[in-house]
């Protein structure tokens, strides 16, 4: 198993928590055709960081820097999920039981599963012990 | 190197004989004034009372104030067929203030530019790029003609168009420039952001803002300058009234034109060498509109050891005009201050803006700040994390708790001249 294929490149942004900075990241994205998969805005006192998978990452980070944004990227893991009532059940207790501490968590629910994205503190041991425990990861690549 | 060696070096007895002369023909002008003759009578003063020095302290200070209720010429000695120029102050509150030369004042002036500059090792073999405003502000024609004098190439380019004026260092081979330091540090941006490089620069001089020792580290770096401080006021011709030497460790204040007081300035009383107050200066060599025991606001002190270049008693470095104090919950704040916290946390930018309102009865003060991109991991505990390092390292230096915003990157205005970087609202409903 190579840890590798399962660490998604997220982009997350600095952006101040005032109106129409959403917008002008989307635009952004649409402007250079990229598409956006899974998203999600935590803000704390003012700012707030705008956090996406996105199908082409490099070309998003070029884009919203040449904007002057404030861009990382940042490691996450993505766990495949039933799209069914207890799907989340089932992974949350499987992420318990494998003592993962997730530092934060967003999801989606998309054409083929539901997929809940992760962000921990040691990617290679938290990505052994999901496949250990009968977890499903998805590969990096399906997001490019 | 000295433009006016005899001067610049007086012996402490020479140079109190040529004060005292030079302070007779001043009061005697002052005279001219209305403004004077009342303010002499009201305390009982004939200026033939005035025999030595220290009888100056006996007269009575003028303010800033009673130069605006003078407002346009009331402080005029002259007639104003003898007036060649006019600059105005850049008064922040109220109505300008009107400073008047004759053509022996504008003489005196530029003077003191060519020693300045030449204390800094600037001459004819240098090209010179004058970065302010060129119209009333002192600044600008001000250096210009003190420039000329010893023989520099002068380049007005006056403020606006960065790029064009980073083109000009270039094409020019410019060596020496002069803005406020708000100014440079925008310079260095925009070149850095353009990765135009400046090899000719050797020289900066920063003036009209008062700014820190960790101010000058940074544009020193950025620029590829040695950085001096240029100090001085409209009411007291403008700038070059004291100057950095290459030792760079306090302002050379010009003694055979100006007699310099420190006071304290809730009393009004005279402080010793080395004891911190206000700077109280009355110039001795303006002719048209002299001034008495002018109070400047500016909070410095006198340096008790001498100088490695032989040149005059220096004064400290000027850390904020109490026009620029604000006092919050009772507690004084310089800017300064602010400043000198942010430029010492590389996490955050150099620019910032300062709000206060009123909340509920209290003084808040909160600062926007800009983050440096290279601290960003992506993550928003490195946000949160950052904030509190700020509002910590402001508390420790401030002693007041302040709220901190952390703003994108270039976000916040940059300024060409003045910086205005506090906005109070405590006066608004």
């Amino acid at each position: 198993m190579d840890v590798k294929n399962y660490i998604i490149r997220q982009i997350s942004v600095f952006s101040e928590n005032k109106p129409g900075r959403l917008a002008s990241i989307a635009k952004a994205f649409q402007e250079e055709k990229i598409n956006i998969l899974a998203f999600s805005i935590a803000e704390a006192d003012g700012f707030g960081v705008v956090r996406a998978l996105v199908n082409q990452p490099d070309k998003a980070f070029k884009k919203l820097t040449s904007l002057g944004y404030n861009v990382a990227f940042t490691d996450v893991i993505a766990v495949k999920m039933k799209d069914e009532p207890g799907g989340l059940f089932e992974i949350a207790e499987l992420l318990g039981e494998a003592g993962i501490n997730m530092e934060y968590a967003y999801a989606y629910s998309g054409k083929e599963a539901a997929v809940l994205i992760i962000r921990v503190d040691h990617l290679d041991e938290a990505v052994s012990r999901i496949l250990t425990k009968g977890g499903t990861l998805l590969e990096a690549k399906v997001f490019s | 190197m000295f433009w006016d060696k005899g001067k610049e070096t007086l012996a402490p007895g020479d140079l109190a004989d040529l004060q005292l002369k030079r302070l007779k023909k001043t009061l005697k002008s002052a005279e001219n004034v209305e403004f004077y003759r009342k303010q002499f009578s009201v305390v009982g003063i004939r200026t033939s009372d005035i025999r030595t020095l220290e009888d100056a302290r006996k007269l009575p200070f003028t303010k800033k104030q009673d130069l605006r209720s003078g407002y346009p010429f009331g402080f005029l000695a002259v007639p104003l067929k003898q007036v060649v120029r006019i600059h105005t102050t850049s008064g922040t509150t109220g109505k300008p203030t009107v400073v008047a030369y004759t053509r022996n004042d504008l003489d005196a002036w530029a003077e003191l530019i060519a020693r300045n500059m030449t204390m800094v090792g600037l001459g004819e073999d240098d090209v010179f790029q004058n970065m302010v405003n060129y119209g009333m502000f002192t600044g600008g024609l001000g250096f210009h003609y003190g420039a000329e004098k010893i023989g520099m190439t002068v380049i007005p380019s006056a403020t606006g168009n960065t790029t064009r004026q980073i083109e000009m260092i270039q094409d020019f081979g410019v060596t020496a420039i002069h803005c406020t330091p708000s100014y440079a540090m925008h310079l260095a941006e925009v070149a850095e952001e353009r990765h135009a490089d400046l090899p000719s620069l050797k020289t900066g001089i920063f003036g009209a803002e008062p700014w820190s020792e960790s101010m000058r580290t940074e544009l020193e770096e950025k620029l590829g300058v040695t950085a001096y401080d240029s100090y001085g006021l409209s009411e007291l011709f403008g700038p070059g009234v004291a100057f950095e030497c290459m030792e760079r460790d306090g302002l050379h204040i010009w003694h055979d034109y100006y007699l310099v007081e420190i006071i304290n300035p809730q009393t009004g009383e005279v402080m010793g060498d080395g004891e911190r107050g206000e700077l109280v200066v009355t110039p001795l060599l303006k002719e048209a509109m002299p001034l008495v025991r002018y109070r400047t606001g500016d909070v410095t002190f006198r340096m008790e050891d001498g100088c490695l270049c032989g040149r005059m008693q220096k004064i400290g470095r000027i850390t904020g005009r109490s026009d620029d104090m604000l006092v919050i919950r009772g507690i004084n704040v310089f800017p300064s201050q602010i400043e000198h916290v942010l430029l010492s946390l590389p996490e955050v930018g150099n620019q910032f803006m300062v709000y206060i309102d009123r909340v509920n009865h209290l003084d808040e003060m909160s600062i926007e700040v800009e983050m440096n991109r290279e601290y960003f991991h992506g993550e928003l505990q490195d946000l949160a994390r950052i904030q509190a390092k700020v509002v910590k390292a402001l508390r420790d230096v401030l002693e007041l708790r302040t709220s901190v915003k952390l703003v994108e990157p270039g976000s916040l205005p940059r300024f060409e001249g003045k910086a205005k970087r506090v906005i109070d609202r405590r006066g608004e409903m």
